[in-house]
């Protein structure tokens, strides 16, 4: 199956014709399909897993879309249908999944790198500033350089 | 010396964090129905053509629901373990036949009517079953994969098994290995039917 999907995608993929199957909607429809698309780019197909469910062409996502479609019919809401989705499939489905306990680190985790990047820099800036700022010449050199100036003015 | 110790442990930390994720199956996506009660459903059985099958049927017993059809080829790779399982195990294993003709690319589904579909699907399955053996105590007929969904179904095979209070206690998604068996299914079933 997974093979077989993997295979299907790749194939749909280079065929423009297959595109040309996906019937039109029908004028009525217009309001549902919007609403069907916005909903299924919030949610992974899980068979090409980095595709949207909307820009999938596996058969579970036209099923799924399907599935969209009827709820919409029916009156559900958005919030409604991602539920049914998340209830069935996980987080995961999620493109944006739920903050909770198991998803901080995921939503956490790029503040947390940043802030560890922004923290080795102004260490690295301190350090080379003191470096900078430090005294260039000991007395001993001073006296030499001035030694040595004195001598060229002569 | 000392300021090249710090970026070669974050090296390797990173090499640990992708090590692992080497070993991980991007497709064993933990499912949200484990621990949650079995969906409900009433679908045709196989065999007996006027008699339905349902969940609710096999309260108090532990039983696996193995979600398989004949277009799929890790099924294939899977099918011995599951006739050996029948062979030395009693507890029930309910075979999901899942969109055996829809699921079919070679075939044009649209162009059949649901009756056709269904006995379609019964000529398909036993003809799939006959040849291999039949380790299922039961096989419901998911024509449409509608149940599939509810079981949050997205590769074939997938395997649940299921306790006594109807209750979902693992998803095994893929093909079930000998290996698999023994070290996760086998030791959870024993564990459910004490």
């Amino acid at each position: 199956m997974k093979l077989r999907s993997l295979l299907v995608c790749c194939a749909l993929m280079f065929t423009g014709a297959a595109m040309a199957k996906e019937a039109a909607p029908m004028a009525a429809d217009v309001e549902v399909e919007k609403r069907m698309v916005a909903i299924s780019e919030e949610l992974r197909c899980l068979v090409c897993q980095n595709e949207s469910l909307a820009g999938s062409h596996a058969e579970l996502a036209q099923d799924l879309r399907r599935e969209i479609r009827k709820m919409i019919g029916e009156g559900k809401t958005d919030k409604e249908i991602l539920d049914f989705m998340e209830a069935r499939y996980g987080d995961f489905v999620r493109y944006r999944p739920p903050m909770k306990p198991t998803t901080w680190l995921l939503w956490g985790g790029p503040f947390l790198l940043m802030a560890g990047g922004i923290a080795a820099l102004i260490a690295f800036l301190r350090r080379r500033a003191r470096e900078a700022a430090a005294p260039e010449l000991s007395e001993e050199e001073h006296r030499r350089a001035a030694a040595l100036l004195d001598q060229s003015n002569s | 010396m000392k300021r090249f110790l710090i970026p070669l442990a974050a090296f390797f930390v990173l090499v640990i964090f992708l090590a692992i994720g080497l070993t991980r199956d991007p497709h064993d996506v933990p499912s949200p129905l484990k621990d949650k009660p079995a969906p409900a459903f009433t679908l045709p059985q196989l065999a007996a053509g006027d008699k339905n099958f349902s969940p609710a049927d096999m309260m108090g017993k532990v039983w696996l629901l193995n979600v398989w059809s004949s277009w799929c080829v890790s099924c294939r790779a899977e099918h011995p373990v599951l006739v050996a399982f029948a062979n030395q195990s009693k507890l029930p294993l309910v075979g999901l036949s899942y969109k055996e003709v829809r699921g079919d690319s070679d075939i044009d589904a649209g162009k059949l009517s649901p009756d056709d579909e269904l006995r379609l699907t019964r000529r398909r399955a036993s003809a799939w079953l006959a040849e291999r053996g039949n380790p299922y105590t039961t096989v419901a007929l998911d024509v449409d994969g509608r149940v599939g969904i509810d079981y949050g179904v997205y590769g074939v095979p997938e395997t649940y098994v299921i306790d006594k209070t109807g209750m979902i206690r693992m998803k095994h998604t893929g093909p079930i290995t000998s290996e698999s068996m023994k070290k996760q299914i086998l030791p959870l079933v024993a564990e459910l039917s004490k």
